[in-house]
Parts: structure tokens; C-alpha cells; sequence
């Protein structure tokens, strides 16, 4: 019967579909941590987001799986547990491994310039745009001026006009 | 004057290249040191020989010394380690941090090899070398007399390294230490 098949060929495809999002589950769940309490489970996973390798260079602590980081996310989950906050856990390693391990630099006179740069960029940009378009409106504006023209301008005018149409006639 | 304004572009430019250029030389490895002039981290370890024995910074005793980080499993450790012992033997004080090693292993390297360290601290977890920033070995570090680190080597310390960066910090920390 080719509808019966057809069916559960079907049902076949389903439950395929259905291991393989599993499947994908098992790996993503591969670094098992428990914490006592599951509400630590964001901030961890924050904190390693933006805490950098220090032995790896381009990789935070969530990406890299050298040993040091190994051993960096044990203890970042370890603080966690203690009741440290993320600013005491930044803190705490930054202390450690110095400013290096910050992915998100901290305000200060080696940094001001790149937290201010792109602010300072936007409004000289802002600013250069703004003067160019009222110079071109200026500009504009003055070759639309038509100062009023005189009363001898204006027969003048209407002299060559009028010699003009006779001379088309 | 507003022809040279015309120039501040090209100048800005020069001026970005230049840096971008000389920042191309720089090591992305030689990370700035958070421990430098402060104290060396407080520890209660084993000893690497005597597990029985807690080793602690009062077992520095005051002296101008060498803190080498090693394992079995490095290297660069093996390269670094004749260096050191020619130091030993020159009368500079050096203590081994044995980092994320197995006892075992340890001492029989150390046995093959010939121990240059005055005592090992034994940190099969890493403990102590998170309280220092330890992110590979070999490190070394200088302590003075008070226990302060008075510098920091993130990979070998071989004669060209010493030279460069020890010796004359080294000597002259040992003079200010016998001058008291």
C-alpha cells in the first residue's frame, strides 16, 4: 500500500528530525556545572562572556577550553557561590591577571580616549555635515536672489523685448 | 592659512599610520603585570618532598629571592631549568611553585635534572596560581626582602633574560636587604 508507506516514511522523518534536534541539546550541554542555586546560571554565563583568556588572547573564558580557562570559569562559579557580586568577581580577577581580563575595559586614563572616541567622532561628523549643507543653502539661496530690478532696468528690459517680437514678425 | 587647514587631514592620517606602525613591534603576549610592587599572595601549601610540611611566605625568611613556576608537563620548563641551576650554584635563592603537576612526576624530574629550589611549593590545583595570575609556565618572579614583587617574567629565564632583566634589580635589592 503506497499511502501507508508514504505514512510512515512520514513518521520516520519526524522522529530523524526529533533525535537530531536532541542530539544537538547533548552537545550544547557538554560543559556540565550545577549550581546550588539556578538563578547563578545567567550571571555565570554573562561573567564568561565577557571575562577574556588570558592565555588565548582573542577568546573569552566561555569560547576557549585551554586550561586556564578551565580553570577560570571553576573559579568565577566558585565566587558565584560565595555571594559575590559580578563587580566583586571583575574585581577580584582584575586584581589577579590586571585590566588584561577585562573584555569590557573600566573607564580610566589609559582608556577615556577609546570610550570617548566614537561619541567625539559622531558629533564632529554631525557638526562638519551641518555647516556644509548651510553653506549649500547659502549658496543657493544667493543665486535665487533676484534683486528688484530698477524702473531704467525694467524698460530696458521691455525695449529689448518688444525689438525682439517686431524683428520675429 | 586655509591651504595649510587643508593639510590636517593628511597630518591626522600620518600621525594614525605612524602609531598603527609601531604598535605592529609590540609583543600582544607581554601582558602588564598586575602584582608588581605588591606583596606576594599569602599561601598554605604542602611541600613538594614533604607532604606534611605547610609552606608559606614566612618561609622566604626575609631573603631577596626567586619565585620559578614549573611543571613536568612544560617545556619550556626543561629549557629554562640548567639556567637555574647555575643560579642556585651562584647563591641566588629560588623557590619552585610546582603548578598542576603530579608529586610523583615532579620529583623524579627534579631528581633527574638536580633541584635548584631551596624549598617547592606544591600546587597541584592552581590554587596559588590564580592568587599570582599564572596563565602558562615557566614564570618567574622577584620578591625582595619585605615580600613585595619587584618583578615579573611571563616564559624562560635564561643568561640573556637574567642579564636584561634581573641581575642589576636583583643586586641591588640584595644591597638595600644586607644595609638594613
Amino acid at each position: 500500500m503506497p499511502s501507508n508507506s508514504l505514512l510512515t516514511f512520514g513518521w520516520l522523518k519526524q522522529v530523524g528530525l526529533l533525535l537530531l534536534l536532541l542530539s544537538s541539546v547533548a552537545v550544547a550541554v557538554e560543559d556540565v556545572v550545577n549550581f546550588s542555586d539556578e538563578s547563578l546560571r545567567p550571571r555565570y554565563q554573562q561573567l564568561l562572556e565577557e571575562l577574556r583568556c588570558p592565555k588565548c588572547q582573542n577568546q573569552n573564558l566561555a569560547d576557549s577550553n585551554s586550561a586556564i580557562s578551565q580553570d577560570l570559569r571553576a573559579e568565577v562559579q566558585r565566587l558565584l557561590e560565595q555571594d559575590l557580586t559580578d563587580a566583586e568577581i571583575k574585581e577580584y580577577l582584575k586584581n589577579r591577571y590586571s585590566e588584561f581580563i577585562l573584555y569590557r575595559p573600566e573607564v580610566n586614563r589609559a582608556t577615556w580616549f577609546l570610550w570617548a572616541a566614537p561619541v567625539v567622532l559622531v558629533l564632529l561628523g554631525g557638526l562638519i555635515v551641518l555647516r556644509l549643507s548651510r553653506r549649500k543653502k547659502l549658496s543657493q539661496s544667493e543665486k535665487l536672489d533676484v534683486s528688484p530690478r530698477s524702473v531704467e532696468q525694467q524698460q530696458r528690459l521691455d525695449e529689448l523685448l518688444n525689438s525682439h517680437k517686431r524683428g520675429s514678425e | 592659512m586655509n591651504r595649510l587647514a587643508l593639510f590636517i587631514p593628511f597630518a591626522l592620517c600620518l600621525a594614525l599610520g605612524a602609531f598603527l606602525f609601531f604598535s605592529l613591534g609590540k609583543d600582544p603576549l607581554d601582558l602588564p603585570s598586575a602584582l608588581v610592587d605588591e606583596a606576594f599572595p599569602e599561601f598554605a601549601l604542602e611541600e613538594l618532598h614533604e607532604p606534611e610540611r605547610q609552606v608559606s611566605t614566612e618561609d622566604f625568611a626575609g631573603q631577596v629571592l626567586l619565585v620559578n613556576v614549573w611543571a613536568t608537563w612544560c617545556f619550556a620548563c626543561r629549557i629554562e631549568h640548567p639556567w637555574l641551576n647555575s643560579l642556585a650554584e651562584e647563591g641566588v635563592a629560588i623557590v619552585g611553585l610546582n603548578y598542576k603537576d603530579h608529586r610523583k612526576l615532579a620529583q623524579d624530574w627534579l631528581q633527574e635534572r638536580g633541584d635548584p629550589y631551596q624549598f617547592s611549593i606544591f600546587d597541584p590545583r592552581g590554587v596559588l596560581g590564580i592568587d599570582l595570575g599564572v596563565y602558562g609556565a615557566p614564570e618567574t618572579y622577584l620578591v625582595d626582602s619585605q615580600g613585595i614583587i619587584r618583578h615579573r617574567r611571563v616564559g624562560v629565564v635564561d643568561e640573556r633574560v637574567w642579564n636584561e632583566e634581573f641581575r642589576d634589580l636583583y643586586q641591588q635589592l640584595v644591597d638595600q636587604a644586607n644595609a638594613k
